[in-house]
């Protein structure tokens, strides 16, 4: 148990070590000026008017930093996780993938029925209770999914709608290395959740350390090979910003559920 | 009051169909031409297609010596896929429609559909897509049908050079949908006099008839259908928002997936078309700001961005999106478009660009030809009252034209896959 607590924060540091790494290396999102440049046909300052919201402009204080994560987070997508990913799909069958899904999904059962309780949604965390319940015996250790064939559907909830729930705002648009989008209150609830995980959760019923890490290893690559979503695929000059846009509104439809 | 009127006209001319008997096995599910575009084919209505298909994605730089601005970094090589059939078979060339890449939902679906017909297919982006601007355009300026169909023609040999050792090639084919059915068109024509492909048969699928024309009802659409118009976007796009926040609440086992779209539709039917119109001004929009933001750094057109100004790969560019969310085709057309080929030669004018950016253009040559087939669609609304009719009498028999699908809502429908591969199937040489 110690030694999760001890590796989680070995990985916090290491991200921050990160984050002063890039902040480090220059965050100017602007050009330099240039007063000899003509102005263009249709000028920002005639356009846009300071009275319209746009849908696209989402508070984004650390933007030079967070288009470098953005970034770094494609090449290691390219050169390790997607890689790492294929070799997996490459060995199992697909038969096989989606048990280890519904198996990973169980064991997360955890942080789904926390969250649901500490907003007091009380229906909704009885039903997580139940499908871990029969999904861990009928479903032979969660390998396979009856509780949603019965009409359980899965309740999901961390803990940045947790706190989104009580009314805490967004924060600063953060992007995480490896993890992607996020915003203050999203990386404080990824926070919360990892750490109570591994405190209370299933790897402190196990206690064993090796299994842990295996766990936490297989988990990182299924949820990789579920999410479809790859960096700069879009092709659009713009995908930082409309991913940015839609995270925000994503956070807020999950939240009002 | 145009609408209307077409829209009551349409429904004559469908209960005559129907009443003919020659529609009535046509069930695709959506006969709202707005609603069809939007939602397209629900998976539970699509043609059974593989779900896995051994497709390779490749890279092509078109010209090596092009420095590319910072800030578009990542698009600085073609991107394509292409699939492989393990003996002999004819190759099928697909371009894209209007700002979309060669890996499109639709894109996807045909490429299934014809891989599992047994033909080799390469998938291409749509020359107003902006790798292929940053990539492969030669002027950096999209939307020029001959232009572009000679960029796309060169694309296509340099990707055939790239593979034809591996590909056992019997014939050659080429189909597009909407933009990129009209590009099928010229680049066919070319094909005539350059004979790199000969090619036996070319389907266009939902092909607008006049580029302008087509653009200008997209520009309106987004135009009128803003309740307190274009400022409101924000309360509008919040308003959705909301309305998905309900669908996700209260529907059974919704998702974040192509399938959300028609869950939203289910749970709640739009009042009027208007939230519809409004979704697919957006959508075209947004296509555009891509396009022209890549087209006014390429062509160093100093449009939205001061010439010269050098944009690098970390700069921010909301403020540029901004700007561009707010400016229609026609200002593109008319600030960027026009000029550049007024530069080029002074004597062209505005009518005469627009007359070359139509299907009339090439008019004789589509009437005579064997080669071509379409398929259209009765209610496509990005065609103008009469224009279907011009399809119908450019290609006679060989136009099949369904009673609805909007525009390249119904592609995925079964009834219209398998238009699609008839029409190559009857001349497969295997």
């Amino acid at each position: 148990m110690t030694t999760d607590n001890n590796k989680t924060l070995r990985l916090l540091l290491l991200a921050l070590t990160l984050m002063c790494v890039l902040f480090a290396s220059g965050c100017s999102t602007t050009p330099k000026p240039n007063a000899n440049l003509q102005p263009p046909l249709h000028k920002a300052d005639d356009v846009i008017k300071e009275s319209v919201v746009y849908a696209i402009d989402v508070y984004d204080p650390f933007e030079g930093f967070n288009r470098r994560v953005y970034s770094f987070n494609y090449y290691f997508d390219k050169y390790l996780f997607l890689p790492v990913v294929k070799t997996y799909e490459f060995i199992t069958p697909n038969y096989v993938e989606d048990r280890v899904s519904s198996f990973v999904d169980n064991v997360y059962e955890f942080n789904n029925f926390t969250n649901n309780l500490l907003q007091f949604k009380l229906k909704r965390t009885g039903i997580t209770l139940v499908r871990f319940v029969v999904n861990t015996t009928l479903g032979i250790a969660g390998l396979w999914d009856p509780a949603t064939d019965m009409g359980l559907e899965r309740q999901t909830e961390d803990f940045g709608q947790t706190l989104g729930h009580y009314g805490v705002g967004d924060g600063p648009y953060i992007v995480l290395p490896v993890f992607g989008p996020s915003n203050l209150r999203d990386t404080t609830g990824l926070v919360t959740d990892t750490v109570a995980f591994s405190v209370a959760g299933p790897p402190a019923w196990v206690d064993d350390d090796t299994a842990t890490l295996v766990f936490s290893g297989v988990a990182a690559v299924d949820k990789r090979h579920r999410e479809s979503f790859r960096y700069y695929r879009t092709g659009s000059p713009f995908e930082y910003d409309m991913i940015r846009m839609l995270y925000k509104s994503k956070r807020e439809i999950e939240i009002a559920r | 009051m145009f609408k209307q009127l077409d829209r009551i006209l349409g429904g004559c001319l469908c209960a005559l169909l129907l009443s003919c008997g020659l529609a009535g096995a046509y069930d695709y599910p959506f006969a709202d031409p707005y609603v069809a575009t939007v939602v397209g084919t629900p998976t539970e209505y699509m043609e059974a297609l593989p779900s896995d298909v051994p497709v390779k994605f490749e890279t092509l730089q078109m010209f090596p010596e092009r420095e590319v601005p910072g800030i578009l970094w990542n698009l600085d090589e073609l991107r394509y896929s292409y699939i492989r059939q393990k003996g002999p078979a004819p190759l099928i060339f697909l371009v894209a429609g209007t700002g979309a890449s060669f890996q499109s939902a639709k894109m996807q679906g045909m490429q299934k559909a014809f891989y599992q017909a047994g033909y080799h297919v390469i998938s291409l982006s749509s020359p107003t897509h902006p790798n292929f601007i940053v990539a492969a355009s030669t002027s950096g300026v999209p939307g020029h049908l001959t232009e572009d169909s000679v960029d796309l023609y060169r694309v296509m040999q340099a990707v055939w050079k790239k593979h034809q050792k591996q590909m056992d090639v019997t014939d050659f084919f080429l189909t597009g949908y909407s933009l990129g059915a009209a590009e099928s068109a010229f680049i066919a024509k070319l094909d005539e006099q350059e004979k790199a492909f000969n090619f036996r048969k070319v389907l266009l699928i939902n092909p607008p008839v006049s580029l302008y024309n087509s653009v200008l009802i997209l520009d309106e659409m987004l135009a009128m259908n803003i309740p307190g118009g274009p400022d409101n976007f924000n309360a509008f796009y919040q308003r959705m928002i909301e309305a998905f926040s309900e669908v996700y609440k209260n529907g059974d086992r919704v998702e974040f997936n192509d399938q959300f779209l028609y869950e939203a539709y289910k749970y709640r039917k739009p009042q009027s078309d208007d939230p519809l119109e409004a979704l697919i001004g957006i959508d075209f929009r947004i296509s555009s700001e891509n396009m022209v933001f890549a087209s006014d750094l390429m062509s160093q057109a100093g449009y939205v961005v001061p010439k010269g100004l050098k944009l690098k790969r970390y700069h921010s560019r909301t403020k540029y999106i901004k700007v561009l969310s707010r400016l229609s085709f026609l200002d593109y057309f008319r600030g960027l478009f026009l000029p550049y080929f007024q530069a080029k030669d002074p004597s062209i004018t505005e009518p005469e660009l627009i007359r070359q950016m139509s299907l009339r253009s090439i008019d004789d040559y589509l009437r005579t030809s064997p080669k071509f087939g379409l398929i259209g669609n009765e209610d496509d609304i990005i065609l103008l009252p009469g224009e279907i009719d011009y399809l119908r009498d450019l290609f006679g028999d060989r136009a099949k034209i369904f009673p609805y699908g909007g525009h390249c809502g119904n592609m995925a429908y079964p009834d219209n896959v398998k238009a699609m591969l008839d029409f190559f199937q009857a001349s497969k040489v295997n």
